[in-house]
């Protein structure tokens, strides 16, 4: 692990500079980065620690939107009640990422970017309709969290560029998220699938819209418009449910390795998006 | 002779739960482990490990690894001598000396993904990855034979081209190579009359995985091998004494050519009774005339060492209409992995001890695979066999509409009957455990949909066997004992709390430690759940030969007989009378007036050991869409003879039961076809974590072993014997399927559930 050069900076535009050398690779939490250069499949030539950035490490919440900075750790994320009203889906996903020990250092942004099909944060990110501000060396930009994915470990990023947040639309009234994800224990382990649900209900609990993405069963985390579109106009009957749950079924991709076979995540995603549709649903407080 | 300790009704510390001395190290960090030991001018050791499962090395270039700057040493099989096959006694049981050389480093061919193939000694850890790097071993690749079936077909492909099928007496019949290295039936009765007398015949096969016992220090170890001196060896060991016996054997050495000094250690669980590191270390040592130390990574402890064998059970059981079980047959195959020696013999033995059956037939067989060779791993092979036995003694109960507890107590062994595999127990106490289990507030609970119950029993031998202790008396009255027992579940504790109890003192006063093997006397290994029993026996004997000595200066001292003087509470008692009591700080005070330090000692090969009868039940819930199991609550009854320290046992009873959970849920080696291992690492190799296990309610029986002074019989294996199958039983009442395969990891339940 010799001879990596170890860069701390206060401001973005260094980092970005930084960041367009040669074999430099952005640090957050170094809850990924770390562990790979230790069974030596990293050996970057620079590592930009991105921690002490202060404007990657706010949230901000306005009147039409949710603004999480991409270096908030899950913990902050989770003591963040204003954003747990909010998106409890999101949070419980980045809250799912490692122990305790690793909820203190692992970022919301590290986690998008380390671009493991089976992110735990990803999926409600994409059903949330989040957006990535990215600042690089040819300036801003921004692109949808579901086109940011190109495969497992590629992302639509130029060396240099740094997501700085992930903004997310301020939730209407009768509007709430899940995510669900099935692991062999109960902690300390990837998720074999995951889903996240996120639906709006009018005050009669029928459902005005539903977004459904899933992850670990694709080489990226997948929106499912199909999903969602079985549960609008529904009041999350079992006939609504399972179509949905087909449906992600259908979009599924999986593979066969060593965490699940693919017969068993097209399976199992079904079960996680009924039980998701139900959980955002009673959620909303609107839910029949 | 009066002597209140000899055999005591009520005890002054035996039985308290005193502080663990080794507690404030431990949880200070101060302990030193395997991996903490450092020396002047040491350097840095690692393995080139296959990638094959299966193959001629045709040629091995160490030359361009040579050639690196900072590396001191490179070796490989060639370097090794070439050892005789021949059989070594190992406590509890006998190895091939020559296995145990090829395991450490491969000769001609590799036999596991992960076997040594070269190893390199250099300056730092980094420049000895690099030079591993840089050695070039050219194989020729051969067929992989990674489960039973193609182990023991007609056409297998073989591992060892001179092994042949062994008898306990000899060769079998017309022996022809084979990849079965051995066949043992246990015969009693006649099974085909026995079944005819059935009312009622059960009969399944049960498999299950290759699994690793999971402690959680990697074996580490520091060598000091210079030419002209002892050869040092540190490191994490069960036993110093055994060790050296291996390290000698595969190095053609004299034992005493070698000091063994054992580490703290962090679990062992059976797979610190074999070595991989210290040979190849001393090899890298002296040829570098400098200290080598050695630390695998989990990936190597994975690949290379432990693990526990993958097994396939047929068995079949008859009984009559009232419960009372009449034959038993079964097929135990274990696989043994690369080289012969899995626990087939003790799992034969073990299946159906716990039970009076007229006739029974098992017949076990030892395969080799292309798998790490399998290391003990907690109460060997009694797991896999108590699974098949207790799941079909359940099916039984469903069959018979009896309780699966009065089904057992209708057939458990008690004092004075035969065990299957021939001598007659002593005091035991399965029926008590039983019973208790029956009288338990959850037994008989009402139980939610999705939720099952499942009870099973489990039985280990335990064994006695050889023990060396040493009682020093310091001049302020304080206490050193000495074993040569490594302390892996709180014995120095329970060692102290012996030699308070003789000697009469605080257990604050007296420092239990673990000796090497030349500051203590033989002493077989930390296994065979023998340590508070056998070496608890030489203590107390050691304390004894103590307490005799300071009756005596006390008796020299009031110019009395022996016989006026006796030892109470911690003093020379007087019995005439005359002269007040002699505190024992006063005499080892004065000690050097009265004949010099005063000490005592005992060398001992314990005889009649107590064997384990223990009972677990468990509630789960199966969630029927995911095939996730939950542990809802778990209860753990063991006989335990006498608890010395309770916290300890029950310690024991509650980690058993927490592995014995992960190997019925989730824990197995995942193969890639080739016979690469693709789970080397607590990511995917998945013991449990906390929050997956309740808390281990633990029940302790006590029905005391005659052999022992204080009752003792051995507790740390019983506990992994039941948690298979009690938990195989309670999902199979929730799904209302048998489970037949381990672990019922969520996809394999699920297809199960789906079928």
């Amino acid at each position: 692990m010799s001879s990596s050069r170890y860069y701390a900076p206060t401001q973005l535009n260094e980092a970005v500079q930084q960041l367009a050398q040669q074999g430099a690779r952005a640090m957050a939490g170094g809850t990924d980065l770390l562990v790979q250069m230790r069974s030596r499949l990293e050996k970057p030539a620079a590592i930009v620690d991105l921690k002490k950035i202060d404007s990657l490490r706010r949230v901000d919440i306005t009147a039409d939107s949710v603004r999480i900075g991409s270096g908030v750790t899950g913990a902050e994320l989770g003591e963040n009640t204003a954003l747990v009203a909010c998106y409890p889906g999101v949070v419980e996903g980045a809250e799912l990422i490692g122990s305790t020990q690793i909820q203190g250092r692992a970022t919301i942004g590290g986690n998008l970017c380390n671009g493991s099909p089976a992110a735990d944060s990803v999926p409600a990110l994409i059903a949330a309709n989040g957006i990535c501000e990215i600042t690089g060396a040819s300036g801003e930009r921004q692109v949808a969290v579901a086109d940011l994915l190109l495969g497992p470990g590629r992302l639509d990023l130029q060396p240099g560029d740094i997501i700085t947040a992930i903004v997310l639309p301020k939730p209407v009234a009768g509007q709430a998220d899940a995510y669900l994800r099935f692991i062999p224990r109960t902690e300390m382990d990837l998720a074999v699938a995951g889903v996240a649900v996120n639906l709006t209900l009018d005050e009669q609990g029928v459902c005005q819209q539903a977004r459904v993405a899933i992850g670990g069963v694709a080489p990226t985390a997948l929106l499912v418009p199909d999903a969602g579109a079985a549960l609008v106009g529904t009041r999350l009957d079992a006939t609504a449910l399972t179509a949905a749950g087909e449906a992600a079924t259908a979009a599924a991709r999986p593979i066969s390795d060593k965490r699940g076979t693919v017969e068993y995540r097209r399976k199992i995603v079904a079960v996680l998006t009924r039980r998701a549709a139900v959980i955002a649903a009673q959620r909303t407080g609107r839910a029949s | 002779m009066n002597n209140p300790a000899e055999k005591p009704e009520i005890y002054q510390y035996v039985g308290t739960r005193s502080i663990r001395p080794d507690g404030v190290d431990k949880v200070t960090g101060r302990a030193r482990f395997g991996a903490d030991y450092f020396l002047p001018n040491m350097v840095h050791g690692r393995v080139l490990r296959s990638d094959h499962a299966h193959a001629r090395i045709v040629s091995i270039n160490t030359e361009k690894a040579t050639a690196l700057a900072g590396v001191v040493a490179v070796v490989t099989g060639a370097d090794f001598p070439d050892i005789p096959r021949t059989m070594i006694h190992l406590g509890e049981q006998q190895a091939d000396i020559r296995d145990i050389a090829e395991n450490v480093m491969a000769r001609d061919k590799v036999l596991y993904h992960g076997h040594a193939v070269a190893a390199v000694a250099a300056t730092s850890l980094e420049i000895a990855e690099q030079a591993l790097a840089l050695i070039e071993v050219v194989y020729e690749p051969l067929p992989v034979v990674m489960d039973l079936d193609t182990a023991q077909a007609d056409d297998a492909t073989l591992l060892h081209s001179d092994q042949v099928t062994m008898t306990m007496t000899g060769p079998v019949e017309n022996a022809q190579p084979s990849n079965v290295a051995m066949y043992m039936p246990l015969p009693k009765g006649d099974v085909t009359q026995g079944f005819e007398q059935a009312d009622v015949v059960i009969e399944n096969s049960f498999q299950t995985a290759t699994v690793h016992q999971g402690y959680v220090e990697p074996h580490a170890t520091l060598v000091d091998a210079q030419v002209g001196g002892k050869t040092r060896i540190w490191t994490s060991t069960q036993g110093p004494f055994l060790f050296r016996t291996q390290i000698a054997g595969a190095l053609a050495m004299s034992v005493s050519e070698l000091q063994v000094i054992p580490t703290e250690i962090g679990g062992g669980f059976g797979g610190k009774l074999s070595i991989y590191l210290e040979p190849v270390a001393v090899i890298l040592s002296r040829a570098c005339s400098r200290p080598v130390k050695m630390v695998m990574s989990r990936e190597e402890v994975l690949r290379a060492s432990g693990p526990a064998s993958a097994s396939r059970i047929w068995v079949k059981v008859g009984a009559k209409s009232d419960g009372t079980l009449v034959a038993a047959q079964a097929k135990l195959e274990f696989e043994a992995g690369g080289f012969k020696g899995s626990p087939m013999v003790p799992a034969v033995m073990t299946m159906f001890a716990s039970y009076n059956i007229e006739h029974v037939l098992l017949e076990g067989y030892d395969v080799v695979v292309n798998k790490p060779k399998a290391s003990a791993y907690r109460a060997p092979g009694a797991p896999q066999a108590a699974f098949a036995a207790e799941s079909v003694i359940d099916e039984l109960a469903l069959k018979l509409g009896m309780d699966p507890i009065d089904l057992r107590l209708k057939n458990a062994v008690d004092g004075g009957d035969l065990a299957v595999y021939g001598p007659p127990f002593e005091a035991i106490g399965l029926k008590q455990a039983l019973q208790a289990v029956k009288a338990h507030p959850w037994y008989g609970q009402p139980l939610a949909e999705n939720q099952g119950r499942g009870v099973a029993l489990g039985f280990w031998f335990n064994v006695g066997m050889q023990s060396s202790a040493t009682v020093r008396l310091n001049e302020d009255g304080a206490v050193t004992v000495v074993t040569g027992s490594p302390d892996i579940g709180g014995s120095r504790a329970s060692m102290a709390l012996f030699a308070a109890e003789e000697l009469g003192v605080p257990p604050d006063r007296i420092e239990a430690l673990v000796g090497d093997t030349e500051s203590i006397g033989y002493c077989d290994t930390t296994g065979g759940s023998r340590t508070t029993y056998a070496t608890g026996m030489a203590v107390v004997e050691a304390a004894r030969d103590a307490v005799q000595e300071l009756r005596r200066r006390a008796a020299l001292t009031w110019e009395l007989p022996l016989e006026q003087v006796a030892w109470q509470q911690g003093r020379a008692v007087d019995l005439t009378a005359a002269n007040d009591p002699l505190p024992l700080a006063e005499l080892t005070a004065n000690a050097g007036q009265t004949g010099g330090p005063i000490a005592g000692s005992a060398e001992l090969n314990a005889q009649g050991v107590g064997p384990g009868f223990g009972v677990h039940l468990c509630d789960v819930e199966v969630d029927q869409e995911t095939g996730a199991t939950k542990i809802l609550r778990y209860l753990a009854v063991q006989d335990v003879g006498k608890a010395i320290h309770p916290s300890y046992v029950e310690g024991q009873l509650q980690g058993g039961a927490v592995q014995g959970i992960g190997l019925a849920l989730n824990e197995e080696y995942l193969y890639t076809d080739e016979g690469v291992l693709d789970n080397p690492g607590f990511l995917d190799y998945r013991i449990p974590v906390a929050s997956d296990v309740p808390m281990i309610e633990t029940h302790l029986v006590e029905v005391p072993h005659p052999a022992h002074p204080y009752g003792v019989r051995g507790v740390g294996e019983t506990p992994i014997v039941p948690p298979m199958a009690t938990i195989a039983n309670a999902i199979s009442h929730v799904i209302g399927k048998r489970v037949t395969r381990l672990p019922a990891s969520p996809p394999r339940l699920l297809a199960l559930i789906d079928q």
